[in-house]
C-alpha cells in the first residue's frame, strides 16, 4: 500500500541521531547510530545531523563537539537549565519542537530506558510510525526506511516502513549496531532552538537520583571478552566457576535467562533478547544450549566458543569453536591453563 | 481511587513454533497467557487500592477469547473488566492501540470516573516495543513515568505521586501530578492468588464488551490497519550460519584446555597481549 507521500511530508529530508546524554555521559549507543545513520544518509544523499538535548554546559558542548568526531554534518541543540536531567514531558517538547521546526525524514534513538520512553512519546506526538528494537536499518530504491527486527523472540524476522508519515522513526538496542571508528574533526554547523518551557511549567520534579553501587555495575555489554553460564551448571555454587574463568582473564561474566529466573544471579547479567546485546571479541558459553532467544543477543560477537555435553545443542548452529564436554569440570581447567599461559606471558614481557 | 490497568493477553511464546515451510507463526494450540510483566502492574494497582480505597478497572483490547485474560484479573482481585474487540482493531500498531485504548479510558472515565492512576506493563512478550505506555500517556495528556520500580507515596489530597524510576545507571525518584499514568518493571511484586470470594465473583462475574462505537471511537479510520502508521512488508527466517562449529577434541599428548586456547589465539591473535594486560589487572 505504498501510496503517494503526501504534499506537507515532502520538505522532510535528512536523517537525525539523537545523542543521548546524561550526568555528563553520552550513551555510546548514540555513537553506534551514528555509524548507521551515517549509512542512510549516504544512500539517500542527504545530511546526517546529531541531535543534542541536556542543559547548557560542558557536557552539552562536548556532545555536540564529539557527534561531528563520529560522522555528524551538522547538530541540533536544545540546551536549557531545566534539560539537566531527564524528564519526559521537557524532552519531549525539545524534540517534537526541533522535529516540527526542522523535519527530518528519518530519526533514530538508543532502545535504552531513556530512549524508549522518549521515543514511544515523540512518535505519538508527531503521529507518526515507530518500529522498536531494529536490528538492521536500511533505505529502499524509492528512499524508504526498512527496519528489521526480530519477532517472537528472535524466531522470524520482519522488516516494517512507515511509508505515509513522516519522521520514519526507529530505535536500536545497545551494541546491536558496530561501534564506528571515532575521527578527529572540527566543530561544523550547529544549529539552536530554545525549549520555550520555563521550569516552572514542568510538572514533574526529580527529587533524588541514586547511582547504581560501583560493585553492582556491570559492563557487560561493552566487555571485550564474555563468559557465561546456563543450565547446565546445574547448580548456583557451579557458577562459581564461571565467575572464577572470568576473573582470571579479565572478562565480565553473565548467564541464560533461567539463572535469573531462579535467582542464581542477578538480572543485569542476563544475555539475550530480553536481557543485554553483547558485541564482545571472544565470548565463552558454558552449559547454554542456544535458543534463539539468546542467540540473538550473542550473535554480534567476534569469536564464539561454546561448551555443552550434547553435541547437537543448538548453540553449535552458531558456535565458532565447540567442546563437548562436561563444563563443571572443564572449566577450572581451563581456567587453570589461561592463567598459566597469560603469565607466562606476563613474565616474558617483565623480563624483555 | 480509581485505578485502570491495561493487561494485554499474548501466546505463551516460550511454545511458538515457526512452520518450517512457511515461515508463519503456528498459533492453533498455542496457550495464552496474561502478558507476564503486566502482572507486576496489576499487583502494585492492587496494593494502592487496597491501601487508599476504591477499584481497580482492567482494559484489554484484543480478540473475544481475550476473555479468558479478562476474567483471570477478576479472580486476582481486580473490580472490573472491560473488552474492547471489534474487527477494526484489527491489526493495530502502537500508535493505533493507543488510540484505541486511550478512547476505552476516556469512556470508563465517564462511566466510573476519573481514574487517578493508569498502569501497564513495561513491555509485552510478543510485540515487545514498549510504546501503547507512553502513547496512552501523550494521548489522553497524563504525565508518565515508565520503568517504575516502586511507587513510594500516593498523596491524593495534593494530588500527586512519587515514584522511584530505573534509569541509566541509577535509580530516578520522581515526583509528579496525577492523573500519572505508570509502566511498571518486572520482578517488582508478587501476584497475589486472590481469595476464595475472588475465584467466585471471577468466574462469574460479566465482562463489559465494548466494540469501537460503544468505546467511543468517532474516527475509524484511526484504528486497525488504517489507522497505522507502520507497515509489516516481509516476515523472513535468519539466515543460518553457512558453517558450524569447529569441534576442539584432546590433541595426543596435550590437554584439552590449552587445544582450545591455542585455537581462541589463532583466531584472534591481538587477544592474547590484551587478555595479559587485562589478567593482570586481577
Ligand atoms: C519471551 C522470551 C524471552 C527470552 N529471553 C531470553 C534471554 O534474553 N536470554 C536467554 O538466555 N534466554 C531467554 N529466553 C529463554 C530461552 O528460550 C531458553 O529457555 C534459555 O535460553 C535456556 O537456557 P539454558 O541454555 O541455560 O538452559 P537449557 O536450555 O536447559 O540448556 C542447558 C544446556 O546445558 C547442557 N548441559 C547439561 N549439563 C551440562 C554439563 N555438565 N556441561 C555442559 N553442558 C551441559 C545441555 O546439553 C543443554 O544444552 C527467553 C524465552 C522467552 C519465551
Ligand atoms: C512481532 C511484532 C513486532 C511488532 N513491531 C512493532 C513495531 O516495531 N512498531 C509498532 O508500532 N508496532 C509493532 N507491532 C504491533 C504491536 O505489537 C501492537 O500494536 C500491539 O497491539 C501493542 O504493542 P506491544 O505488544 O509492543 O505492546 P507494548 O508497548 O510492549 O506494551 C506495553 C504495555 O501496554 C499495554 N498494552 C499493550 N497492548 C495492549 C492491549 N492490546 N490491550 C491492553 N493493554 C495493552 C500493556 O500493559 C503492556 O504491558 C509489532 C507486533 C508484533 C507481533
Amino acid at each position: 500500500t505504498k501510496k503517494e507521500l503526501p504534499e506537507h511530508f515532502k520538505a522532510y529530508k535528512h536523517v537525525w541521531v539523537f545523542v543521548e546524554q546524561e550526568r555528563g555521559q553520552v550513551h555510546p549507543v548514540s555513537w553506534e547510530l551514528m555509524g548507521a545513520g551515517r549509512i542512510l544518509a549516504d544512500k539517500l544523499g542527504v545530511e546526517l545531523a546529531a541531535v543534542v538535548v541536556g542543559a547548557e554546559g560542558e557536557t552539552v558542548r562536548n556532545a555536540v563537539a564529539e557527534s561531528f568526531c563520529y560522522g555528524a554534518d551538522l547538530a541540533y541543540v536544545c540546551a536549557d537549565p531545566a534539560l539537566a536531567d531527564y524528564r519526559n514531558e521537557a524532552y519531549t517538547a525539545a524534540m517534537t519542537n526541533l522535529v516540527n521546526t526542522y523535519k527530518p525524514e528519518i530519526l533514530l534513538l538508543g532502545a535504552t530506558t531513556l530512549g524508549r520512553d522518549l521515543a514511544g512519546a515523540v512518535a505519538t506526538t508527531l503521529l507518526t510510525g515507530l518500529t522498536a528494537d531494529s536490528t538492521e536499518l536500511d533505505v529502499d530504491a524509492d528512499g524508504s526506511l526498512a527496519a528489521t527486527r526480530p519477532t517472537f523472540g528472535g524466531s522470524l524476522l520482519c522488516t516494517i516502513y512507515t511509508l505515509n508519515y513522516r519522521p520514519q522513526m526507529a530505535t536500536v538496542r545497545p551494541r546491536v549496531m558496530p561501534m564506528p571508528d571515532r575521527v578527529e574533526k572540527p566543530l561544523g554547523k550547529v544549529i539552536e532552538l530554545p525549549l520555550g518551557l520555563a521550569e516552572a511549567d514542568i510538572v514533574t520534579k526529580v527529587l533524588n537520583f541514586i547511582p547504581d553501587r560501583e560493585s553492582s555495575k556491570s559492563n557487560l555489554a561493552y566487555a571485550d571478552v564474555v563468559v557465561a553460564g546456563g543450565m547446565g551448571l546445574g547448580s548456583p555454587e557451579n557458577f562459581q566457576l564461571v565467575r572464577q574463568l572470568a576473573q582470571a582473564i579479565g572478562a565480565e561474566y553473565g548467564c541464560s535467562r533461567p539463572l535469573v529466573q531462579k535467582g542464581w544471579v542477578t538480572s543485569d547479567r542476563q544475555i539475550g533478547q530480553t536481557g543485554k546485546t553483547i558485541r564482545p571479541r571472544l565470548y565463552i558459553a558454558a552449559g547454554i544450549s542456544g535458543a534463539i532467544q539468546h542467540r540473538v543477543g550473542v550473535e554480534g560477537a567476534d569469536l564464539i566458543v561454546a561448551i555443552n555435553t550434547d553435541k547437537n545443542a543448538p548453540i553449535f548452529d552458531f558456535a565458532h569453536v565447540g567442546i563437548v564436554t562436561d563444563a563443571i569440570r572443564f572449566l577450572p581447567a581451563l581456567t587453570e591453563a589461561f592463567r598459566k599461559r597469560l603469565s607466562a606471558h606476563s613474565r616474558d614481557k617483565l623480563a624483555s | 481511587m480509581h485505578i485502570v490497568v491495561c493487561i494485554k493477553q499474548v501466546p505463551d511464546s516460550a511454545q511458538i513454533r515457526v512452520h518450517p515451510v512457511t515461515n508463519t507463526i503456528m498459533r492453533q494450540g498455542v496457550p495464552t497467557i496474561i502478558n507476564p510483566y503486566d502482572l507486576f502492574a496489576l499487583e502494585e494497582a492492587m496494593r494502592l487500592r487496597d491501601k487508599f480505597g476504591g477499584e481497580v478497572t482492567v482494559l484489554t483490547m484484543g480478540p473475544p477469547s481475550a476473555e479468558d485474560s479478562l476474567r483471570k484479573a477478576l479472580t486476582f482481585g481486580a473490580n472490573r473488566a472491560v473488552l474492547l474487540t471489534d474487527r477494526f482493531f484489527a491489526g493495530s500498531d502502537t500508535l493505533a492501540t493507543s488510540f484505541a485504548l486511550a478512547t476505552a479510558i476516556k469512556k470508563i472515565s465517564d462511566t466510573w470516573g476519573a481514574p487517578d492512576l493508569v498502569f501497564t506493563g513495561k513491555q509485552t512478550i510478543d510485540g515487545d516495543t514498549a510504546q501503547v505506555g507512553p502513547g496512552i500517556a501523550k494521548r489522553l495528556g497524563l504525565m508518565q513515568i515508565t520503568y517504575a520500580a516502586k511507587v513510594t507515596e500516593y498523596d491524593a489530597a495534593e494530588g500527586s505521586v512519587t515514584i522511584e524510576r530505573r534509569a541509566e545507571g541509577g535509580t530516578q525518584v520522581l515526583k509528579s501530578k496525577l492523573p500519572c499514568l505508570v509502566a511498571m518493571l518486572e520482578g517488582t511484586n508478587e501476584i497475589r492468588r486472590g481469595t476464595m470470594a475472588d475465584a467466585l465473583r471471577g468466574a462469574r462475574a460479566e465482562i463489559i464488551k465494548w466494540n469501537a462505537k460503544e468505546a467511543g471511537v468517532e474516527d475509524l479510520s484511526k484504528c486497525g490497519l488504517k489507522g497505522s502508521p507502520t507497515i509489516v512488508k516481509r516476515v523472513f527466517a535468519p539466515s543460518p550460519r553457512a558453517e558450524k562449529a569447529k569441534f576442539i577434541e584432546i590433541p595426543e599428548g596435550g590437554s584439552l584446555p590449552d587445544a582450545l586456547i591455542a585455537e581462541i589465539f589463532t583466531r584472534q591473535p591481538a587477544l592474547e597481549a590484551d587478555l595479559t594486560e587485562l589478567a593482570r589487572g586481577f
